[in-house]
């Protein structure tokens, strides 16, 4: 399996580290059973999913990796700062 | 007080040959990690510039000689080889000293690319990796360095901690390729 770290480039899966799934992280104040959900329940769907990766051996950067768990086939791959996953943060007053 | 003698990241180890490829240590004075604060990349590079006549490399690339080099480092992180950092770099970037933290060494000669395809699952064929080009990468389980700085010449660098081990893995695939002649 090859992974394209969009800073980086192509490279070889021996570089990466699995970091979980990339799930959109609740807010902070969510009740405690959203963040147990959050935590421990997954769907564990055959196909396509959506993963984080860091590119430990590289540049560092953590990925969202969608990858087909079928076929091993990797659909996309972005930046996790850009994905929108973070935690929200609130709009600083002007 | 006693007098101390420094030693370097490979001191008894090196330098090796095969007769076709060598390998040696390079020691440099001044190893300085320069990561540009959030929008401030042109204002660091403009100081790198000024101060050391080197131009801040893009991902996967350096730029310099072997006396002053600078050399992508990962994500938002390059590093400055050879003369000590100017302080005018301060403003614009966090500049830390690893001077102490890498070990560097120079594989130089016939057959380095085969001996890096060895250890590394990098594409290091000369005609793939040109002169100038730097990658993180993994070197036998370790987090590498690796740059090509000449037309058969490679400066790898790894944790000082693990000198001892890529100079035994080098040396090992250096005697592997050089006995398939
Ligand atoms: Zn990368």
């Amino acid at each position: 399996m090859r992974i394209t770290c969009p800073i980086c480039g192509e490279r070889d899966m021996r570089e990466f580290t699995y970091r979980g799934a990339a799930l959109p992280t609740p807010p902070l104040e969510a009740d405690v059973e959203t963040w147990v959900d959050h935590v421990h329940l997954r769907e564990n769907a055959a196909g396509v999913l959506r993963e984080l990766w860091q590119h430990t051996m590289g540049c560092g950067a953590w990925l969202v990796v969608t990858r087909n768990t079928i076929t091993h086939e990797i659909l996309d791959v972005v930046l996790a700062e850009e994905a929108g996953i973070g935690i929200p943060v609130a709009e600083e007053q002007p | 007080m006693a007098e101390l003698i420094a030693k370097s990241p490979c001191e008894g180890l090196l330098p090796f040959s095969t007769g076709s490829a060598d390998l040696t240590e390079l020691w440099p004075d001044h190893m300085t990690l320069i990561a540009p604060y959030k929008g401030k990349d042109i204002a660091a590079a403009a100081a790198l510039k000024s101060a050391h006549g080197l131009d801040l490399p893009l991902p996967g690339q350096s730029s310099g000689d072997a006396e002053a080099r600078v050399i992508w480092f990962s994500r938002g992180q390059s590093l400055l080889i050879g003369p000590k950092a100017d302080a005018s770099l301060e403003g614009a970037a966090a500049v830390t000293d690893l001077t102490d933290g890498w070990s560097v060494v120079e594989l130089k000669g016939k057959g380095i690319a085969d001996v890096l395809a060895r250890l590394s699952p990098m594409d290091f064929r000369l005609s793939q990796f040109p002169t100038g080009k730097s990658a993180r990468t993994e070197l036998k389980h370790m987090m590498a360095s690796i740059t090509r700085t000449g037309d058969a010449a490679f400066q790898i660098m790894v944790f000082r901690s693990m000198a001892a081990t890529l100079v035994h893995d080098l040396k090992t695939a250096m005697e592997a390729v050089a006995a398939r002649g």
